[in-house]
């Protein structure tokens, strides 16, 4: 290089070559394309939702069971207020049994588990939990309370199977929380002379609360979503039922039901369902992330 | 001992009574029995569910019932070929699309996208987890099958003399859509899970590759991707549990024909299809048959998730060695994002 080079000869000197910048440029349009590829079907899905679901929505479609009546013309086939009542009831279920037996779980691990082998052991079947399909949790609830007592399809069964679903969501959403309450305030209420169940119930319970709540409601809104772990265990009735001994229905079982229908109009009834559906779901997820953004903790 | 150290008396009076420290103990042994109980709870179920898959593999042999390219309610034969090679084909199809975009779209959103579009560029990719599955099922059929269908007849038509993809009649539920809509299925945890492990990225790396003139497409390759290609495997295999687990969708989109189909575009089966559409009117031998159908796919997951989360600790294990600064956090966050998409 000689020293008495010019800016211009450096830049030349060490300026990209022609072919690494084309290179460069090809590759970023090509990670540029494939990100918009990936909105594309969410555009499209949530097009066709709005455009064919809205035009099936009413009043009536809100307050009418449906009637299974689909063969002759001008009779109608009814609504989906048994599916909204059924889907409500049995994820609020769900949600009773999963959500105080994970923030148990939660609090064994974080508080007296910690990294003992047995609870590296329940933190493995969590996560073993966690990639289980849902349609096997049909089946074990199935295996389990069906075969296993002799009787048939129910309400409070299809709830158990959406448990057992959440229950790796919730546990180790709850997990991560607890585990940022900062040890000083434990150290500071023990040092005060608090009983462990104390501290637990007094200090990191309410401390890790607001935190936990967005893992919860994302849990929920998983389990709102499933059909498979319902269609053997709650099954498929049409009638609005509030007694969780009996079959009941539920969104997207109402939905996997109707699509499979040769009948146009229960087709869009399976439209106007499943944008139902989504917006219950998206509502859901919406809070969780308002109030994962207010929380101090996460 | 000093025990004359504390003031007002012996350590007797500072001590808790037998009857305070009870709820302490109930507590601490409630809750070690809620934890076992789960254990106790899968343990017993995957019992049960050998059990009751029993009568099936007796029939056929284990392998018999696996491999056996036969799957006929109807004269009791339960050959589970077809439905696994359609669980393959559609979760590798999945894979094959998905992971590609997924990964392109984490790189995008850490590595090239402005900070102000980060946040809903995430939040619009992970929108996509929200969608139920039967309601992709429902879009899967009603739209975009149908609209797919003449670019598959063409390509189908083009490409006749490569086998399994050439050739024959397209029809409407095929292996190709059921792959396609589950890979727009997986691709929000998949890119979750990318996003995760390309953050922790140490600036340095990407700072020394960039101040030795490297573009920014040869520092991603060169920085990015080698220190993140272990939790991008891990996070695709997790994608892959999914597809493979995948009922709903699956058995709108694929047709539910119980025979071995001769190319991409035709009609098949899969595991967790065959369950969800014959379990509810099955008996005796055939339900059997379909808790067979069920252990096998319960075995693959359980298989596909366990590398998987080995390959994302290892990540994170070899993450949180690097940065000090990046202590803590990064497993659990990655557990998280596994757990929560």
């Amino acid at each position: 290089m000689s020293t008495h080079g010019t800016s211009a000869d450096l830049l030349a000197q060490f300026a990209v070559s022609p072919k690494r910048r084309r290179k460069d440029r090809i590759a970023r349009a090509t990670i540029l394309a494939a990100t918009l590829i990936a909105l594309v079907p969410l555009a499209l899905i949530i097009y066709y939702l709005l455009s064919k679901g809205l035009s099936s929505w009413s009043w009536s479609f809100f307050t009418t069971d449906p009637t299974g009546n689909t063969f002759f013309k001008n009779s109608s086939i009814g609504g989906i207020q048994s599916a909204i009542l059924g889907t409500i009831e049995m994820v609020a279920l769900a949600s009773l049994i999963s959500i105080p037996i994970g923030i148990g779980v939660a609090i064994w691990l974080v508080e007296y588990g910690r990294a003992s082998w047995f609870a590296q052991v329940v933190r493995f079947f969590v996560d073993v939990l966690t990639g289980v399909p849902s349609i096997i949790f049909g089946l074990f609830v199935y295996i389990a309370l069906i075969i296993g007592t002799g009787s048939t399809y129910a309400a409070y069964k299809g709830s158990i199977a959406l448990s057992l679903l959440m229950l790796p969501i919730v546990i180790r959403s709850a997990e991560v929380i607890l585990l940022l309450v900062p040890h000083a305030l434990r150290e500071s209420a023990l040092a005060l002379g608090a009983p462990r169940w104390r501290v637990i119930f007094s200090i990191v319970l309410p401390t890790a609360l607001p935190g936990m709540v967005t893992g919860m409601l994302l849990a929920v809104a998983r389990a709102a979503g499933e059909t498979a772990p319902l269609l053997f265990t709650a099954a498929y009735t049409m009638k609005t039922n509030f007694n969780l001994s009996q079959f009941m229905n539920s969104l997207p079982v109402q939905i996997y039901n109707d699509v499979t229908s040769p009948t146009a109009a229960v087709v869009e009834r399976a439209w106007g369902a499943a944008l139902t559906l989504v917006v219950m779901i998206l509502i859901l997820n919406l809070i969780a992330r308002l109030i994962s953004r207010r929380s101090r903790l996460a | 001992m000093e025990a004359a150290s504390i003031p007002g008396g012996d350590r007797a009076t500072l001590a808790r009574s037998p009857l305070a420290r009870l709820p302490d103990r109930a507590l601490k042994y409630g809750l070690t029995a809620l934890a076992a109980l789960i254990l106790a709870l899968i343990v017993y179920f995957f019992i049960r569910l050998f059990g009751e898959s029993r009568p099936a593999f007796e029939k056929e042999g284990v392998l018999g019932f696996v491999f056996g390219n036969d799957w006929n309610v109807n004269a009791e034969h339960f050959g589970a070929l077809p439905l696994l090679v359609g669980t393959l084909i559609t979760s590798a199809l999945a894979l094959l699309i998905g992971v590609p975009v997924a990964v392109a779209c984490a790189i995008y959103a850490t590595e090239m996208c402005p900070v102000r579009l980060r946040a809903p560029l995430t939040a619009l990719v992970e929108l996509l987890a929200a969608v139920p599955s039967v309601v992709y099922g429902l879009w899967g059929i009603f739209f975009l099958a149908p609209k797919l269908q003449p670019a598959e007849q063409w390509v189908a038509d083009r490409l006749s003399f490569i086998p399994f993809i050439g050739g024959g009649m397209v029809t409407i539920p095929n292996y190709f859509i059921a792959g396609l809509v589950l890979a727009i299925m997986i691709l929000p945890i998949v890119s979750a899970i990318s996003r995760e492990v390309m953050t922790t990225v140490p600036s340095d790396h990407k700072e020394a590759a960039l101040a030795l003139g490297a573009t920014r497409w040869e520092m991603i390759r060169i920085a990015v991707m080698p220190y993140c290609r272990s939790g991008i495997v891990g996070g695709a295999m997790l994608g892959l549990g999914r597809a493979i687990g995948e009922a709903i969708a699956v058995t709108i989109l694929i047709g539910d024909a119980p025979q071995l189909s001769g190319h991409l575009f035709s009609q098949g089966y899969s595991l967790a299809a065959a369950i969800a559409n014959e379990f509810g009117e099955a008996q005796g031998l055939h339900r059997s048959a379909l808790f067979a159908a069920g252990l096998v796919l319960f075995v693959l997951t359980l298989l596909v998730n366990g590398f998987a989360r080995l390959l994302v600790v290892r990540a994170a294990r070899g993450k949180r060695q690097a940065p000090p600064v990046e202590q803590g956090g990064a497993g659990g966050l990655l557990a998280d994002a596994a757990a929560g998409a």
